[in-house]
């Protein structure tokens, strides 16, 4: 398999085979080897603050209840009831401490009062005249996901014990997702998720959405019709921008990456007055950004948009967002969006920024919109007999990328235009696929045959 | 139509009939493409919404979707980014509606739940029942069913939409997109 596998993704001549994307084989592989392993986005803590609350993520295809149990801690079960497979939870959020299944009324408690570990089989109908009390509830409790990990208020899960801690795994990237957490003034967390999360279903295979979200620039052209329209925040095109030492970064050992800006003091970092239709927060974001620069001063200041390996992506401001891909069938993707806001905005900044987040984003954005046509269009067509033996394309840049002095493991392209980013992020489903152990996976052990990231050679750099 | 039928009609009824011709006016435009005279049907100040759905329990029925006001939405916005999606519409380039989607609304089960009137103009709080059938390049298909509840008022002798709540019955919504006005 791990030849088939590796036959697949061409690194070095930035090709890959289109069955990644359509092939049904394939995809049941991806839920071992890469929805069973990686860490995956659950959701944000703002979305459980209260002991009892719940909100229903998934993983993979799976859905997990997230819990916040009475002492505050945060934990996420399968859901589906231990006794005969139905689903516990058929609400999408809710405050309890007791989920009682709907079929045979087995009980399952999250609150450590009650039981033990949160999950276990608190009570059975009949459990002394029925069961006669041979039942071994610590045995039936939910199953339980074994890794998880609150990340600036963000909750990551892994179903494998063995997956390395969420910041090794994140690695450089985490500068990125950091500012998109960060309060705007620099204080570390500080930012909400509003309520409401936008979830729909495109025909497009899960990984079209975050091989976009990588710093796929080049696509822009297909938003040329928003960028007409002018739904920017100052008032043309669809955002506003900085222009000066925009880039794709990349992490071609962890498979994450995106378009950003080179990195610089934070003392330094200036970004163009925004939001100019909207005094107030204009205002808001320029007395943060001042904040920013002397409570950061003397670090260096990362930003930029980005996906994290496998299926989450992030905008880090405009517009501020999260977006995670979840795989409904190897044609189907269940899309799940969330919009991120200082926590102690005032109500009329939080209220223009939902407003135009939501003009952007989502299967109702006006850019949006568009990139999802894009995707279903291009998973039908690469379907046929006849398409999907031709590979896709990712040889812009290729061989142009330079490590990026300064960030160990991340390479750059020196300009947005470039799909290393894509080829990163296809190098890696290639390593998770071929099942390589988390030694491998994290390049503490070479792997014999193993090929490298194409880049520039120290001769052409310098010339 | 007869002196004595006009007569025999309540002002409720009358009501009722203008309002029919508003809706069939306006599905019309809508499912003939001509969004520019839809905008004319909506006042300046507009408010559009289609809130979320979320599966609750029946004790909070209330809370089944997302009204707060910083509660996001599939659509909450007024007249400008209306009209900006009217726009990108007319660049022939906005991919999600090109080729065009054939789109057929049907609005029905007219309630007047309010009327009133406010500097003068009569205002009327109607709810309809909408079902927004849409066909796309050769075998797309959306179909899109719920509830709305509009404020509209009448100047100058014709009906316009103040405010639109959308309540669309999906929790997911089951469309690659939502390029429809409904």
């Amino acid at each position: 398999m791990n030849s088939e596998i590796r036959d697949l993704v061409d690194v070095q001549n930035g090709t890959a085979s289109r069955e990644i994307f359509v092939d049904e084989d394939l995809y049941q592989q991806e839920q071992e080897q890469i929805f069973g392993r990686g860490w995956l986005f659950l959701g944000h803590e703002s979305q459980v603050p209260n002991p009892n609350d719940y909100y229903v993520s998934r993983m993979g295809e799976e859905q997990v209840i997230l819990t916040r149990d009475k002492q505050g801690q945060i934990h996420a079960l399968l859901n589906t009831c231990t006794h005969r497979g139905m689903k516990l939870c058929r609400y999408d959020e809710g405050n309890t401490s007791l989920f009682t299944c709907p079929y045979h009324a087995w009980s399952f408690a999250t609150d450590g009062d009650l039981v033990s570990t949160p999950g276990e089989l608190f009570g059975v109908p009949g459990y002394r005249a029925r069961y006669h009390e041979a039942l071994d509830k610590k045995k039936w409790g939910l199953v339980q996901v074994p890794r998880l990990e609150n990340y600036r208020g963000t909750i990551w899960a892994s179903w494998d014990v063995g997956a390395p801690d969420l910041e090794d795994y994140l690695g450089g990237m985490r500068a990125w997702l950091d500012f998109a957490l960060d309060h705007r003034d620099g204080r570390e967390n500080g930012a909400v998720v509003l309520a409401g999360v936008q979830k729909w279903r495109v025909k497009c295979n899960w990984k079209f959405a975050p091989t976009n979200f990588i710093g796929d620039v080049a696509h822009v052209v297909s938003h040329r019709s928003v960028d007409m329209v002018g739904i920017g925040p100052s008032g043309k095109g669809r955002r506003d921008t900085k222009t000066d030492g925009a880039s794709v970064f990349g992490w071609p050992d962890l498979g994450h990456g995106g378009a950003g800006w080179v990195a610089a003091p934070e003392e330094d970092y200036e970004q163009p007055r925004s939001f100019a239709k909207y005094p107030v927060v204009s205002q808001y974001f320029e007395e943060a950004r001042a904040k920013r620069r002397e409570l950061r001063r003397g670090e260096q200041h990362f930003q930029g948009k980005g996906t994290i390996f496998p299926n989450m992506s992030f905008h880090e401001e405009q517009p501020r967002t999260i977006i995670v891909a979840h795989p409904n069938g190897p044609r189907e993707t269940e899309f799940w969006r969330y919009y991120l806001v200082d926590a102690d905005a005032p109500d009329e900044v939080k209220d223009t920024l939902r407003r135009y987040f939501m003009s952007y984003s989502g299967p109702a954005g006006l850019t949006e919109q568009d990139d999802l046509e894009n995707w279903s269009a291009a998973t039908e067509a690469s379907s046929g007999r006849v398409a999907r033996k031709h590979p896709y394309n990712y040889q812009q840049g290729l061989g142009y990328s330079e490590p990026y002095p300064g960030v160990p493991g991340c390479v750059w392209a020196r300009q947005l235009f470039s799909e290393q980013n894509q080829l990163i992020w296809l190098k890696r489903w290639a390593e998770f696929m071929e099942g390589r152990d988390w030694d491998q996976l994290m390049h503490r052990v070479e792997v014999p045959g193993d090929v490298p990231f194409p880049m520039m050679s120290d001769s052409e750099a310098s010339a | 139509m007869s002196e004595v039928a006009v007569a025999g009609l309540s002002a409720g009824m009358l009501l009722r009939l203008e309002l029919d011709d508003f809706y069939a006016l306006e599905v019309d435009l809508l499912d003939s493409r001509c969004f520019e005279e839809w905008l004319e049907l909506l006042t300046d100040d507009v408010e559009y919404r289609v809130p979320i759905a979320r599966n609750v329990h029946s004790s909070n029925v209330s809370t089944e979707f997302f009204t707060e006001r910083l509660d996001v939405s599939w659509m909450d916005e007024g007249k400008e980014t209306l009209t900006h999606r009217v726009e990108q519409m007319r660049t022939g380039m906005h991919w999600a509606e090109e080729p065009i989607s054939r789109t057929c609304h049907i609005v029905t089960n007219l309630r007047v739940v309010a009327t009133g009137s406010e500097d003068g103009c009569d205002t009327v709080t109607a709810r309809t029942r909408f079902l927004v059938y849409r066909n796309r390049l050769r075998s797309e298909e959306d179909f899109m069913v719920g509830k709305r509840q509009d404020d509209l008022v009448r100047s100058d002798g014709a009906w316009r939409i103040r405010r639109r709540t959308v309540y669309l019955d999906q929790t997911v919504l089951l469309s690659n997109n939502l390029t429809t006005f409904l």
